[in-house]
């Protein structure tokens, strides 16, 4: 029998805001344990949360980014359990009245198909502390409770692991775009519960859900998918009952293994936060939210090709990153040739940052050298392996490209005559391979092309020395 | 009724709290006539009244996304039970 895998994922997002969701404690990361803490994230009595207004904002932009309805009314709600990651024993989150509601995400579903995987809901909740377990007993550290997470779930809309995976890069890259979040993922920016469950070909009803909690990485998330869904494949084959139940997944071992399940862990008594009021966002502000929403990857890529002429899969790799699609947008307005820039950007440029593992906003090359740079290359101002270094040199020292030729002596040398001279003696001094040309031996005409560029130290137009040398030794083959 | 319902023993447990036979007495009868009141409140016309989570028409409370000083470390460490390197010290805990 042929079975069907179905999968939907839980993605909690860590929101870019300086502050606490419900108090002034800063957010950064890599402070040491408990310097980010004040009475409200620590829970003590008496305290009061105040909802910081831009974590609302950043998740209403999300949710109007990925097309969710804007709830008119919504709350917060206390989800009550006892761990001593949560010291307040509830977590402010939201149940019934969440921030956003449905909208989808376009993902690449491989050979070329777009699928759209429907959003349930968008809602924002606190962090919780970090336990860091020891040998025999448990240290806590509060720095993160209380920092805004978004959590965006989505339908079981999912069918394999590389569909997951690809939700994962389609998410990330759109809250790029949108700058709600750092998405680090190093720095748990991004933690995913995974649900799947397996069901026979033909049966309408989802098979016994099993939830995967925790992961911290994409790759995690497709390998232990695929060790999951492999697993229950294998237990309705062989007539084995699926137990809903929260697993784990351990990397050392390569498998999932149930979690011994908190007592009644589900059994949440969900009320509404009487601590905190409703959110209630008059439209007119919504609207003005939805204004200011940035050019999305599809739609930069779409004016990529339209605007500079450029290919469609240039475009698919400029504007996969938001900052290398600025960095290239700057750089083609008012190039003679942006398919040169984007030749520039999709191979020296993504080269080196990814040696050095930089960002483009950090590269010492502005937008504007690079496209004085391409200009020069273009008139044959210079050879195009002296371009590359001098993109070398600018990468490493910034700069001014016109000037770094200038300093060098690195001007291309495009005088006929001079050239002509050069060809002549290269002739002269290698009669065998010139006379192998002749014969037809394409090959013996590089050897000469090197001979004129080594006794031009490199400076001579390569397609001059080309022209040159053939005219003076005819067709291959003696035919011309 | 209604306090034929409740499950005192389940809520104790929820709720970390453990009740002694006598105290699991007193509390279903106490439990059982909160929730007959609310039976009661049950029989009230509510046609065309929205449900509300606060008694009081306020709404969008906000803050600045600005930053405050916290608590020093040993005011904070001051009311933990046990700590160590700065973090506070619990029983192990396994999932
Ligand atoms: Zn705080």
């Amino acid at each position: 029998m042929k079975y069907l895998t179905t999968i939907g994922l839980e993605v909690h997002v860590q929101l870019k805001t300086r502050s606490k969701m419900f108090c002034g404690c800063p957010t950064g990361p890599g402070a040491p344990p408990n310097t980010q803490v004040c009475p409200v994230c620590l829970g003590y009595p008496g305290t009061l949360p105040v909802m910081n207004g831009e974590a609302i904002r950043l998740t209403v932009m999300t949710g109007l980014m990925l097309g969710c309805a804007i709830s008119p009314y919504s709350k917060f709600d206390r989800k009550n359990y006892f761990y001593p990651d949560m010291p307040k024993n509830y977590q402010i989150s939201q149940f019934d009245k969440p921030l956003c509601l449905g909208g989808s995400v376009e993902i690449d579903a491989g050979g070329g198909a777009v699928k759209a995987v429907r959003l349930t809901r968008i809602h924002l909740e606190e962090d919780v502390g970090k336990c860091i377990h020891q040998a025999r007993r448990s240290g806590v550290d509060f720095n993160r409770a209380g920092v805004p997470l978004m959590e965006i779930v989505t339908e079981p809309d999912m069918e394999t692991p590389d569909e997951a995976f690809a939700f994962l890069l389609a998410l990330k890259q759109m809250l790029l775009y949108l700058g709600v979040s750092d998405c680090n993922l190093e720095e748990g920016n991004l933690r995913c519960d995974v649900n799947c469950s397996v069901r026979p070909e033909g049966q309408a009803e989802l098979g016994t859900k099993v939830e995967i909690k925790n992961m911290n990485t994409f790759k995690g998330v497709h390998v232990a998918l695929q060790y999951e869904l492999d697993r229950q494949l294998e237990a309705v084959r062989t007539g084995e009952r699926i137990v809903q139940e929260t697993r784990r997944w351990e990397p050392e071992a390569g498998a999932t293994a149930p979690m011994r399940s908190k007592e009644q862990a589900h059994d949440y008594r969900y009320f509404p936060e009487p601590d905190l009021m409703p959110v209630v966002l008059p439209p007119a502000q919504v609207e003005a939210w939805r204004a200011a929403l940035p050019e999305l990857p599809r739609q930069k890529r779409e004016r990529f090709a339209a605007q500079y002429g450029i290919p469609e899969y240039d475009a698919r790799v400029l504007a996969a990153q938001k900052a290398v699609a600025d960095y290239f947008d700057e750089a083609a307005r008012g190039a003679s040739n942006p398919k040169l820039i984007s030749n520039w950007v999709m191979t020296e440029m993504l080269r080196r940052l990814a040696e050095r593992e930089m960002d483009i906003r950090d590269c010492k090359v502005t937008p504007a050298a690079l496209r004085e740079l391409a200009a020069l290359a273009e008139i044959q101002a210079i050879n195009s392996n002296t371009a590359k270094e001098v993109f070398a040199i600018l990468f490493e020292q910034g700069g001014d490209p016109a000037a770094v030729v200038r300093e060098r002596g690195w001007g291309q040398n495009s005088d006929g005559d001079a050239i002509g001279a050069l060809a002549d003696r290269v002739i002269a001094e290698n009669a065998k391979s010139a006379d192998d040309y002749r014969r037809g031996k394409e090959a013996a005409l590089k050897f000469l092309i090197g001979q004129v560029m080594r006794l031009s130290q490199g400076k001579a137009n390569p397609q001059m020395a080309t022209e040159k040398l053939v005219q003076r030794l005819g067709r291959p083959g003696g035919t011309g | 009724m209604a306090s034929d319902t409740i499950d005192v023993t389940y809520v104790a447990r929820l709720a970390r709290l453990n009740l002694s036979a006598d105290e699991r007495a007193a509390f279903q009868s106490q439990l059982g006539q909160i929730l007959d009141y609310v039976q009661a409140i049950r029989g009230v016309d509510v046609t065309g009244v929205e449900p509300t989570a606060h008694a009081i028409r306020v709404q969008n409370r906000f803050r600045e996304d600005v930053t405050a000083d916290g608590l020093a470390m040993d005011a904070i460490l001051a009311n933990a039970p046990q700590h160590s390197d700065s973090q506070f010290i619990v029983p192990r805990i396994v999932e």
